[in-house]
């Protein structure tokens, strides 16, 4: 068994355009949920939402880059440039062969298919761009990583709705931890910020229209997010031979089915995924201090999911910082772990909670301590990220300080 | 007509060759410009967009397709003799 170090990371996401950037907005607790600025909007029921706002795709991609990434794509290549560069690897021969990329996303290329639905259906255009397929496949993202910097290893995309990164990074840990893969490229990205994704969303009566409060107990819902957020996870010795900074050790993961609702969670389900994560890294509950949590800011997720670790953690239960950084960035769907990782990563290496912000109302069934809208310097050697997605596939990652 | 359609042509040629239009010679190939299978495709797209036309055109038997793609010079030809049945 091999040991798993991530040694770069980078992101583009509704708090910023990179690491730093999301890390001081995360500390100071500042709120990227605004009005949504899309076509049709005044159709939608739903308005608000987390753009990635101040960018321009001009400025990062040509004309013949932008006919084949969609946003998502565009958005992972990003992510990948910045943890790229900041592993300071570069891939040729045995380690390119050695390398993968696995990448989670829900939607993959859903505002291509949502343009070119319109484009047939409702403007009754009889053609579409040659370059529709491959734009919108949901592996479009991961293998134009490969592409861009010639990564040869095992590569491909996971979906399981809002889970997909954190299944994604599962598989990139346990491809290193096995020996099978020296250095993964991993995380995820979403983009359904459309009239279609937003559409289909608002359908599920699910959606807050004015914010995201995980765990108050005047919570009203979700808001959706987009973004990418791309780790380089690494075999351990490879990275200390080579000086690499090392940013956290990834040390379990596990996943489970709940087997009961399609869209209802279970406790059971969720505790067995928490419980298990412990357990692959061989760690007691009391050991961890800090859970990024899957916080959607619904009713049913929120209480399932405290119920869950009070289950797990017992009396621990009250000592352990839970927070939801959904109430800053909105929920990525399937590119949510992958920046909420970026909690993970600010809780061990810096020594900063991100909190919950908007909590104004306690609830009695989420009686944690859910770092309540302003940040906390903390000490943690060990943290957990939870994700439980739609259809019951639950997916948690332990993490260690790095040294 | 036959002028615009040839300049049009040389620009959708040129764009994806990433060449100034004034680069381009009646009788070179597509694949004297550099140009492969997705810019040919993208190339015709833009043809069809352009004239509001249907290309005939399969990427698995170029060769086999009524649409002569041999030269610049063959690909104004036979849009022009598309142009002229689909329009007529």
């Amino acid at each position: 068994m091999h040991r798993v170090v991530i040694t770069g990371a980078g992101t583009i996401n509704p708090l910023g355009h990179s690491v730093s950037d999301t890390f001081e907005a995360m500390r100071e607790g500042r709120c990227g949920i605004g009005e949504l600025d899309i076509r049709d909007v005044d159709r939608l029921a739903v308005r608000i939402g987390a753009q990635v706002t101040d960018y321009d795709p001009d400025s990062r991609f040509n004309r013949q880059q932008q006919a084949l990434y969609d946003r998502f794509t565009q958005f992972t290549l990003i992510a990948a440039e910045g943890a790229i560069s900041q592993s300071g690897l570069q891939f040729g021969g045995q380690l390119a062969a050695e390398t993968g990329v696995v990448l989670g996303t829900s939607g993959g290329g859903l505002s291509t298919l949502d343009d070119n639905y319109r484009a047939v259906y409702e403007e009754g255009k009889n053609r579409v761009h040659p370059f529709i397929v491959p734009k919108l496949m949901n592996n479009a993202a991961a293998s134009h990583v490969s592409m861009t910097y010639n990564i040869k290893g095992p590569s491909f995309t996971v979906a399981t709705a809002c889970a997909s990164s954190n299944h994604a990074m599962g598989q990139a840990f346990n491809l290193i931890r096995s020996g099978m893969a020296r250095a993964m490229i991993t995380g995820g990205s979403e983009s359904m910020l459309c009239f279609g994704g937003v559409k289909a969303w608002e359908g599920l009566r699910v959606m807050s229209k004015d914010a995201c409060r995980p765990f108050s107990a005047n919570r009203n819902g979700m808001v959706q997010g987009e973004g990418a957020g791309v780790f380089v996870f690494e075999e351990y010795e490879h990275a200390k031979k080579r000086g690499a900074d090392i940013l956290a050790e990834v040390i379990g993961f596990s996943m489970t089915s709940d087997a009961s609702d399609i869209v209802m969670p279970s406790q059971q389900g969720a505790a067995r995924a928490i419980s298990g994560a412990l357990h692959d890294a061989k760690i007691n509950a009391d050991q961890v201090g800090y859970i990024n949590a899957h916080g959607t800011g619904t009713a049913a997720n929120d209480k399932t999911e405290c119920a869950a670790v009070a289950s797990v953690f017992g009396r621990h239960a009250d000592k352990v910082m839970i927070s939801s950084t959904k109430s800053m960035h909105g929920h990525l769907i399937g590119g949510t772990g992958a920046v909420e990782l970026l909690a993970c990563l600010m809780a061990l290496k810096d020594g900063v909670i991100a909190p919950t912000i908007g909590y104004e109302e306690p609830d009695p069934e989420c009686a944690l301590d859910v770092v309540p809208n302003e940040a906390r310097e903390a000490k943690v050697d060990h943290v957990l990220s939870n994700a439980f997605a739609f259809g019951g596939l639950n997916a948690v990652l332990s993490l260690r300080k790095a040294g | 007509m036959s002028g615009s359609v040839k300049d049009k042509i040389i620009e959708i040629v040129a764009e994806q060759a990433v060449l100034e239009p004034s680069d381009i010679t009646l009788e070179q190939s597509l694949e004297d410009l550099g140009i492969d299978s997705m810019g040919l495709v993208e190339a015709i797209f833009s043809i069809e967009e352009s004239f509001d036309i249907q290309v005939p055109f399969n990427a698995n038997e170029p060769e086999k397709s009524e649409f002569d793609i041999s030269s610049v010079q063959s690909i104004i030809t036979a849009v022009e003799a598309l142009i002229a049945e689909q329009k007529a």
